[in-house]
């Protein structure tokens, strides 16, 4: 199953086909971080860290800050949604598990208070 | 305690939580009412276990579902998508009656996940922690050994429509 999903994600990430750009959103999803730390994570120079921060911040997916001399990354608005659209998606999946599972314990509790009022008779 | 309201006349479903722990971790809460007991029996025997495990409106069809709960055995799951079947499968490391399951998910390519299920039962309902431990970050982000194909096609095109707009 995983093989097949990420056949399709991979596809899918087509137009983000840059791997660093890729581990950066990955990264930016669990923390924020300056470019000087993302530059080190990834093995770059400042400034090829810097062309990959810009093209991500073009594109909504990014956005950075400059506080001091520090210039920090943190997920842009459509960064954001793609990470909550994901956590989502996963919350509906068990949402919906876990709704049928109801069903299944109700009738396991039924079944066990009938068996019990014909163990008292 | 209780966040929402809830009427009598048509009790809400409890709700389901999800949190990304960290790069490796996703962890999902539910209550489910019910004692542990039940609800354990529901998660290991597989002729329960197939009733809710897939449900009806993922548009999949489990074909069969075999599950050996004990330390050391294993479960299989296939199910079929469209023309094809895929196969879920993996181990059972820990095996603790009405409190504790821990399973490996063995079908990717990249190392193993390790779900870990606890059953903590307060006032005759069960908190069930769901805990996913992927070998690597990127084996969490690209589909989780629990995500099923469907929801990850609208992960597509929503990463679709986010990447048509970036310059490669």
């Amino acid at each position: 199953m995983v093989q097949y999903s990420q056949v399709h994600f991979d596809a899918s990430f087509g137009a983000l086909s840059d791997p660093t750009r890729r581990g950066v959103l990955e990264q930016l999803g669990r923390a924020d971080a300056s470019i000087t730390a993302l530059a080190e994570r990834f093995h770059m120079t400042l400034t090829g860290m810097r062309k990959h921060v810009g093209v991500l911040e073009q594109a909504g997916l990014v956005r950075t800050e400059k506080v001091g001399r520090v210039r920090t990354c943190k997920l842009g608005l459509r960064g954001l949604e793609a990470e909550a659209a994901w956590i989502e998606r996963y919350r509906q999946l068990w949402g919906a598990r876990f709704d049928e599972l109801d069903h299944v314990v109700e009738e396991l509790t039924r079944k066990e208070r009938v068996d019990e009022r014909k163990k008292r008779k | 305690m209780n966040e929402r309201s809830e009427s009598d006349a048509t009790p809400a479903k409890n709700p389901t939580t999800v949190e990304r722990k960290s790069e490796r971790e996703l962890v999902v809460t539910r209550t489910v009412n019910g004692p542990a007991r039940l609800v354990f029996e529901a998660w290991t025997k597989a002729d329960l276990f197939r009733r809710w495990w897939v449900p009806q409106s993922f548009g999949l069809t489990l074909l069969s579902c075999d599950m050996d709960v004990r330390v050391g055995g294993q479960y299989r799951l296939v199910f079929r998508h469209e023309e094809s079947t895929m196969a879920f499968f993996g181990t059972y490391l820990e095996v603790i009656p009405h409190s504790r399951l821990v399973w490996t998910n063995e079908e990717g390519d990249g190392g193993n996940t390790v779900t870990t299920v606890t059953f903590e039962e307060h006032a005759g309902k069960t908190l069930l922690v769901v805990h996913d431990l992927y070998p690597s970050a990127e084996a969490m982000d690209s589909g989780s050994a629990g995500a099923l194909p469907e929801t990850l096609d609208q992960l597509d095109e929503l990463l679709v429509s986010l990447g048509s707009s970036v310059p490669s």
